[in-house]
C-alpha cells in the first residue's frame, strides 16, 4: 500500500508533502468526476428524466471532495474526525450518491434503486435514509445556517475537521442563506468552507433572470468572508483554490463560487434547452453513455 | 384649554400597555427571579453539553443569566431567528444541547420551516424555550403568540410544554435536556410566580396532575391558566362549589389516560389556556374525548380568535375572559345553570 493508499484507508486527508504527485492525484480526480457522472446517468435513466443537467454540473467539486479533499472512512461514515459536507440542495441527490459511491461509502449496486419506493437513495437527499448523507436538503437555504452550528461545534471539541456546504446560486434567494453568512463571518467561522454552485439556472429561468445575485463572491466577502471564483470544470483551478481556501490562516469562513454548465461532459445536454428538470428520452441513454466517454476520452 | 388638557386633568389615569420586561407577578405573590436563566445554569454545571443561544433577545427571555454566568457556553446569533434554529441544529448534531430562546412568534412564525426540517424530522435535541406565549404582553399581534400551540401541535415528534410557573419552569429545564428529541417551551419571564409547591405537585415530562380535587367542576388548565384556575377554585370554596384543577403542562405527547380518567367523572368541564380557543388545549383534549366515544360536553376559557388589541395586560386577560375574576364569574354561571 503507498502512501495516498494507506492515507485513504484510514481516512485521513492526502498530505501535500507525499510522494504522490500532484499530476497523479489530477488525473485521480478526473478518473473519479468520470465516475461520477456516470453513475449520475445511471440513476437518472431509471426515472428518464430529473436533474441529471445540475448532476453533471457538480461531479467535477464532488470529485475533487470526495476523492481527495475530504477526510472520510469509507466503512465508517459517522466518524468523529471526518470532514462533514453538507449538500443544501437536496434535488442533487443523485450526484452526492454518486460521488459516496466513489468514495466507497455507498454500493454501485444500489443505484439503479435511485427514487424508486423504499430505496435508501430518495430523489431528494435526507440524512435519515442514506449513510454519508450529512442532512436533509430539499428546503433550500438550511444548509448554511446547519454548518454554522456544525462548525461551532468542531471548534468547542477542537475536532479540526471541516465543514463545507454546496449551496446553489438559487438558494442565494433565501435570506436565510445571508442570516447564516453573517453569523458565519461574526463568529470567524474559519472551519466553514461553502462552495456555490453557480450554473445560472433555478426553477424558473436563468438564475441571473429569477432574481440577480451577483457579484456574489463580494457580496461573501462584504459578509467578512473570504471568497474565491473558479471555473467550476477546471480541476486544477479546483483543487488549488479548496487547497488554499483550507490552509488561509485568516479567522473567517471561506467560499468557493464556481462558475459551472448544466450537463458539462455530455454534449449533447450542454447544448439542449437549459431545464431546471430535463427530459431524456429512453433511446438517448445510450448516446449520452457514448458522448461522456468521449468527452473523458478527449 | 384644549380637549386634551382637560380630559388629563379629570379623567382617572388609564392603565398603559405594559412593557417588553414586565413580569407577570402581582406584588403579593411568591416568585423567583428569571427560573429559567438559573436552572439553566445549574444543569450546565452538571452537563457540559449544554449550549445557549439566542436572536437578539437573552436579556428578555431570562437566557441572559446563563450567559452571564457561562459566556463560553453562549452564542449570539443577532436578530436571525432561522440562523438561530439551523446553528443549534449543527450543534445538536455534534452531540451539543442547544436551549434557544427568543420570542414565541417569532420562533413559530418566523422559522417554522428551520424547526420543523433541521430539528424535528432530524430528531435532535434541540429545546426552544420561548417568552412571551398567548397574552403576556400588551404589544398587540406582532408580540402576542396567541396561536403558537396551533401553528406547532401539527409538527411530527415535536414536545410541548407550557409551565405554570417558576415550579414548573425549574423542574422542567432537566427534563427537557434528558430528553432525547427537540421540545418547545413556553417560558414565563422576569419574577415568575411560584404556586405549584403549595401542593403536592411535581412536574413530569408528558404528565397531567391532578393539583387538586373537587366534586362539581373540574377545570383542566395548562400554562398560566392553571395559576388562574386554582386562584379560581379557592374563591369558588366560598360559593360552596367544590373546583377540580387537572394541570396538563406538556401538550403534545398529551398524557390522554388521566384526561379520559378525570373527564370520567360526573363534573362540569372546562379547558383553560393561555392561547387561542383554536388548535390548543381545548382542541386537544376534545379530540381525546370524541375518539374514545365520550359525548362529555366541554367548554374552552381561552382567548378569541382575533388578533388582540394592545393595552395592559388586566385590562385585556378581563376583556378576553381569561383573568381569574371572569373565570369565577364563569363557573358560577355555569354551575348556577346546572343546578337551576
Amino acid at each position: 500500500m503507498n502512501t495516498e493508499d494507506s492515507a485513504r484507508a484510514t481516512g485521513e486527508r492526502i498530505p501535500a508533502e507525499t510522494t504522490v504527485t500532484r499530476q497523479k492525484r489530477l488525473e485521480r480526480i478526473r478518473e473519479a468526476a468520470f465516475n461520477i457522472r456516470s453513475s449520475a446517468l445511471i440513476q437518472a435513466e431509471v426515472q428518464g428524466q430529473g436533474y441529471i443537467g445540475q448532476a453533471l454540473d457538480i461531479a467535477d467539486v464532488l470529485a475533487v471532495l470526495y476523492a481527495d479533499q475530504l477526510a472520510l472512512r469509507p466503512d465508517d461514515p459517522e466518524w468523529e474526525g471526518r470532514d462533514r459536507c453538507l449538500l443544501s440542495i437536496g434535488h442533487y441527490a443523485l450526484a452526492l450518491y454518486a460521488a459516496l459511491v466513489e468514495a466507497k461509502v455507498l454500493p454501485a449496486e444500489e443505484l439503479d434503486t435511485y427514487a424508486t419506493d423504499d430505496s435508501r437513495l430518495p430523489m431528494s437527499a435526507m440524512a435519515s435514509y442514506t449513510p454519508g448523507v450529512e442532512i436533509s436538503g430539499g428546503s433550500l437555504g438550511h444548509g448554511l445556517t446547519i454548518a454554522n452550528g456544525i462548525a461551532m461545534g468542531l471548534k468547542r471539541k477542537d475536532n479540526p475537521a471541516f465543514v463545507y456546504n454546496i449551496l446553489s446560486d438559487g438558494e442565494l434567494n433565501e435570506g436565510s442563506t445571508w442570516e447564516a453568512a453573517a453569523v458565519a463571518g461574526h463568529h470567524e467561522l474559519d472551519n466553514l468552507i461553502a462552495i456555490v454552485d453557480f450554473n445560472d439556472q433555478q426553477a424558473d429561468g436563468k438564475s441571473s433572470g429569477v432574481l440577480g445575485m451577483e457579484p456574489v463572491d463580494q457580496k461573501f466577502e462584504t459578509f467578512g468572508w473570504i471568497a474565491r471564483r473558479v471555473d467550476g470544470h477546471d480541476l486544477p483551478a479546483l483543487l488549488t483554490a479548496l487547497e488554499e481556501l483550507r490552509a488561509e490562516e485568516a479567522g473567517k469562513p471561506r467560499c468557493l463560487v464556481v462558475d459551472t454548465k448544466l450537463g458539462k461532459g455530455v454534449e449533447f445536454l450542454e447544448t439542449r434547452e437549459k431545464l431546471h428538470f430535463m427530459r431524456v428520452a429512453p433511446d438517448e441513454w445510450a448516446t449520452a453513455h457514448q458522448q461522456l466517454k468521449e468527452s473523458y476520452e478527449a | 384649554m384644549s380637549i386634551h388638557t382637560s380630559t388629563a386633568a379629570t379623567a382617572p389615569k388609564r392603565l398603559t400597555s405594559d412593557a417588553m420586561s414586565a413580569s407577570l407577578a402581582r406584588e403579593d405573590q411568591r416568585v423567583t427571579a428569571a427560573p429559567l436563566g438559573h436552572a439553566l445554569v445549574e444543569l450546565a454545571q452538571e452537563d457540559d453539553r449544554i449550549i445557549g443561544l439566542s436572536a437578539d433577545l437573552a436579556k428578555y427571555t431570562d437566557l441572559h443569566v446563563f450567559r452571564d454566568a457561562m459566556p463560553d457556553r453562549f452564542y449570539q446569533i443577532g436578530m436571525a431567528e432561522q440562523a438561530l434554529v439551523g446553528s443549534a441544529a449543527g450543534l445538536a448534531l455534534e452531540g451539543f444541547v442547544p436551549f434557544v430562546s427568543t420570542y414565541s412568534v417569532f420562533a413559530t412564525r418566523r422559522a417554522y420551516d428551520f424547526l420543523c426540517l433541521d430539528i424535528a424530522e432530524a430528531g435532535l435535541n434541540v429545546n426552544m424555550v420561548c417568552a412571551l406565549p398567548g397574552l403576556t404582553t400588551g404589544y398587540g399581534p406582532s408580540h402576542q403568540a396567541t396561536e403558537d400551540l396551533a401553528i406547532l401541535r401539527g409538527m411530527p415528534d415535536l414536545t410541548i410544554v407550557d409551565p405554570c410557573d417558576a415550579v414548573d419552569i425549574e423542574q422542567a429545564v432537566p427534563q427537557l435536556a434528558a430528553h432525547d428529541g427537540p421540545t418547545y417551551t413556553r417560558i414565563l419571564r422576569g419574577k415568575v410566580p411560584r404556586v405549584l409547591d403549595e401542593y403536592d405537585y411535581s412536574f413530569e415530562l408528558g404528565k397531567a396532575k391532578l393539583v387538586r380535587d373537587g366534586a362539581d367542576v373540574l377545570l383542566v388548565s395548562t400554562g398560566l391558566m392553571t395559576e388562574r384556575a386554582l386562584e379560581a377554585a379557592r374563591e369558588l370554596e366560598a360559593d360552596r362549589i367544590d373546583v377540580a384543577v387537572l394541570h396538563v403542562p406538556t401538550l403534545k405527547p398529551l398524557d390522554e389516560e388521566t384526561i379520559l380518567h378525570e373527564l370520567g367523572k360526573d363534573r362540569l368541564v372546562m379547558t383553560c389556556e393561555n392561547h387561542t380557543v383554536i388548535g390548543g388545549l381545548f382542541d386537544a383534549v376534545a379530540h381525546t374525548l370524541v375518539r374514545n366515544g365520550s359525548g362529555r360536553q366541554v367548554t374552552p376559557v381561552g382567548l378569541p380568535d382575533e388578533f388582540l388589541n394592545a393595552g395592559a395586560l388586566p385590562t385585556l386577560s378581563d376583556r378576553y375572559g381569561v383573568s381569574t375574576g371572569k373565570l369565577v364569574e364563569r363557573i358560577r354561571a355555569m354551575h348556577g345553570a346546572a343546578h337551576r
